[in-house]
């Protein structure tokens, strides 16, 4: 749907030869694909106003490097520029000082308070921390309810509160709960709220007041459009609030609000949601960020999401057999799985610069989770003895397999070919790589390592 | 007052004048909840029940129309936004010539609504090329240009869909959406619209997912007086749709409303989970869902067209409900929508109380896109 930053300065510069200084023209036809690209991603007009000046008056005049293109330059003086914007570094929670230490979570309806509540609670607890739920949001039905099942499902207390307490009453009675058992850590849930309704930003001061929170989290949605300068703004005069909590970012929303709600209240944006899952709350990059904003995919994420997914040692035994030419049907299963374990292909290749286009042309075929189950299913039905030597499968067999998976003999026989064309495959690459400095290669020539896979 | 839904379910497709909708039915809800005792005049065959309330509905349900959205937001906000001043009005003021600053400003208005990069451009290209081509000098004429044609995109898509109300059996109604933007409200509130016009409703937690969801919409059930059909968290959510669809078959209930759980439309194997529970509630009553109701956010951004787009790809949306139009958002995202895929719009929601649910009303709604809200 959308181009990335980079494909549509590329456009720009085309006509553009030799490297010379940027000009004031090609600055300014560059800066309106950036315009463009900035408020594609929601972020706010304004900002995006102000943004775009700043940076032409720093594009202006630079030296074209040498290594990259005008385009190139271009991206990277605002990819810097948006790192800055969003704050630089990453930010933690600042819990020091007294206990309980209290954080408060405030936001619009739906933005996913409570669920974070949960997974910040969850994330203490790890850190060796005692947390407290207090659920204080009166208002929507059920939501006592939502923190106490997420607090019985990490473990973690939560505070009896009832919907027909005063909000400020329940979180002063959470306190002294809490300083009188060994609970170090307050999550106090608030309901969500308009930032216009005067009435109930009141009730949230009230709360503030007397708690005396250490840090006051906006929890806002990564989807969100123009308006979230409106709302952050509102809220950060009311509480002056101490950081941001950006929910849903799973999703394929470019987060443009991140941006918007950075500059308007200059607090750093502590956590990011990306899951339903009470794991899935990470610390937030800037960088990443500002990538993810420009459309240039995420290859910082895919890398960790591939580190974490693959063992080391898994992956060495396997480079040996690769190298013993023993890589059974078994070894492909394995792949298979870990594959899978990344996530959703599509969610993959939504992470790999470029690719990002290609998911939206309609005609390629997507990569389809169903066949790799299949090829797990059919797998999954050979003996062990067939795993370890393939060419004992015969039609008989194939047959069996067939029925045993629930698929057909030429699935079985697609299978069958791709993993052997992925040993003969295999094993040319060994003759290349694996045979030491032969002297068809001429010399020491090492294999350049993939960009960024080391860091 | 329940505007499209009330068409539907209409028995005969008699006197359906309706070709520039809903204006004069927003309608001040005070209105007194007709004793829940009515629906329970049951047995009556379905058919002939709905026409014997129809026509006691217009009256009852009294137009003391105390007019427009507007009045009642401003109402029900009360200082915080006394004043709708139309910013389009204030940037016109003492101008006689469309000058490109004005259409700089226009542009400005347009995407702060999250109308989007594209459709604003659009609208503003056109309108500098029929002031370039000296067809339009005023400032007054341009603006209604503009509003003309964003009404255009929101029409479009308005035209009612082919009437499908069943012979027999319940209107079953499946909202879906992504995390937060009010579904479970809507529904409550959607219920309690069907109520005071006398249908009986079921409501069915297919939300199993979310912690609590089930007990949210049992509490609105409560306020309400419907049932509600669940069971316990965590459970396959087509097996719930399955014994709601026999369950509502064998009660004679008018309108089944199904809760989902809340999920990013980027999610495969969800979304595959939302087309199952569709085909289970098509195996058991034919034709069912027979509204697909996706319910946005407005303060959503130009994410707003891919959930649109991927929910619509997975399950066939037939209606769209835009929620919390009671804060600043303008919720301008819709119009993109509309414009990619015609979709109509069939309910705004404007607040947390069940009266806050109010028919879409494409002329009002671009009106207010141009308002400006004043602190």
């Amino acid at each position: 749907m959308f181009e990335n930053l980079s494909d549509r300065l590329h456009k720009v510069f085309k006509d553009l030869r030799g490297h010379g200084k940027l000009t004031d023209k090609n600055i300014q036809d560059a800066l309106r694909e950036v315009r463009m690209a900035l408020l594609e991603a929601d972020v706010n007009f304004k900002v995006v106003k102000e943004f775009v000046a700043a940076i032409g008056a720093k594009a202006v005049g630079r030296e074209v490097k040498e290594s990259l293109s005008p385009g190139q330059q271009v991206v990277k003086i605002v990819h810097d520029e948006l790192i800055s914007l969003l704050g630089g570094s990453t930010a933690g929670l600042e819990l020091k000082g007294k206990t309980p230490a209290i954080i408060m979570m405030v936001g619009l309806q739906g933005s996913g308070k409570t669920t974070t509540c949960g997974k910040l609670a969850k994330l203490l607890k790890k850190q060796g921390r005692r947390p407290y739920l207090v659920p204080a949001d009166v208002y929507r039905p059920a939501a006592i309810e939502q923190l106490h099942v997420l607090g019985r499902s990490i473990d973690v207390p939560v505070h009896p509160s009832q919907s027909d307490q005063d909000p400020v009453t329940i979180c002063k009675n959470a306190v002294m709960v809490a300083a009188n058992s060994d609970y170090d850590t307050l999550l106090i849930d608030t309901a969500g709220r308009l930032h216009i309704d005067e009435k109930l930003m009141g009730e949230l001061g009230n709360i503030k007041a007397a708690v005396n929170p250490d840090e006051i989290l906006f929890v806002a949605d990564a989807m969100t459009g123009q308006d979230a300068v409106t709302v952050a703004d509102k809220f950060n005069q009311d509480l002056a609030i101490s950081g941001v909590v950006l929910s849903k970012m799973e999703g394929d929303a470019r987060g443009g609000a991140a941006l918007s709600i950075a500059k308007v209240a200059q607090r750093p944006i502590k956590f990011i949601g990306t899951g339903e899952d009470l794991d899935a709350l990470e610390v937030f990059h800037p960088d990443r960020m500002a990538s993810r904003i420009l459309g240039m995919g995420d290859v910082l994420t895919l890398i960790e999401k591939a580190e974490e997914v693959v063992d080391k040692k898994q992956a060495d035994k396997l480079a040996k057999k690769i190298r013993k030419s023993t890589f059974t049907l078994e070894d492909f299963l394995d792949q298979i799985q870990q594959i899978k374990k990344m996530g959703s292909l599509e969610q993959i290749m939504g992470m790999i610069p470029g690719l990002n286009r290609m998911k939206q042309m309609k005609d390629i075929p997507k990569p389809d989770e169903k066949e790799l189950g299949k090829v797990e299913a059919i797998i999954r039905s050979m003996t062990s003895d067939e795993r370890r030597k393939y060419q004992m499968i015969n039609a008989g067999r194939r047959q069996r397999i067939a029925k045993g998976s629930g698929t057909t003999v030429q699935d079985v026989n697609k299978v069958i070919k791709s993993y052997s064309d992925m040993l003969k495959m295999m094993k040319k690459m060994k003759g290349k790589m694996g045979g030491g400095p032969g002297p068809a290669l001429g010399g020491k020539k090492r294999r350049k390592k993939p960009k960024g896979l080391f860091r | 007052m329940l505007g499209w839904f009330k068409k539907k379910l209409k028995i005969g497709k008699k006197e359906e004048k309706k070709e520039e909708p809903v204006v004069p039915e927003i309608v001040q809800e005070e209105t007194p909840v007709p004793e829940k005792k009515e629906e329970k005049i049951p047995a009556v065959e379905q058919k002939a029940s709905i026409e014997k309330i129809k026509p006691v509905k217009p009256g009852s349900i009294l137009h003391e129309d105390v007019g427009s959205l507007f009045n009642r937001l401003r109402e029900k906000l009360g200082k915080t936004r006394s004043s709708f001043v139309s910013r389009v009005d204030e940037l016109f003021m003492g101008k006689k010539k469309i000058d490109p600053e004005l259409l700089d400003d226009l542009e400005e208005i347009l995407i702060t609504a999250d109308l989007g990069v594209g459709t604003t451009q659009e609208l503003i290209d056109a309108a500098r090329e029929k002031v370039n081509r000296k067809e339009l000098s005023d400032p007054q004429a341009l603006k209604k240009v503009l509003k003309e044609k964003i009404s255009d995109f929101l029409h479009s898509s308005d035209q009612p869909a082919e009437l499908v109300m069943p012979d027999e059996g319940p209107f079953v109604i499946m909202v879906v959406g992504v995390n937060g933007v009010g579904k479970t409200t809507t529904i409550g509130k959607m219920a309690h619209k069907f109520v005071t016009s006398g249908q009986s409703v079921l409501l069915v937690a297919g939300d199993t997912f979310r912690a609590a969801a089930v007990d949210q919409l049992k509490i609105w059930g409560e306020r309400i007086g419907v049932d509600v059909l669940s069971q316990q968290s965590g459970a396959d959510p087509s097996a719930v749709v399955f014994d709601a669809m026999d369950h509502a078959g064998k009660k004679d209930v008018d309108v089944v409303i199904v809760d989902t759980a809340g999920r990013l439309h980027t999610k495969v194997n969800l979304m595959e989970e939302l087309k199952k529970i569709k085909r289970v509630m098509s195996k058991k009553i034919k034709g069912a869902p027979h509204e697909i109701m996706l319910v946005i956010d407005s303060t959503t951004g130009q994410n707003g067209i891919s959930q649109a787009k991927l929910f619509n790809e997975a399950v066939g949306i037939t209606g769209l409900t835009l929620t919390k139009l009671d804060g600043t958002a303008k919720g301008g995202i819709v119009v993109n929508i509309c414009r990619e895929i015609n979709i109509p719009i069939r309910f705004i929601g404007i607040g947390e109380q069940m009266n806050d649910l109010r028919d879409f009303d494409a002329d009002e709604f671009t009106e207010a896109l141009f308002a400006e809200n004043s602190r």
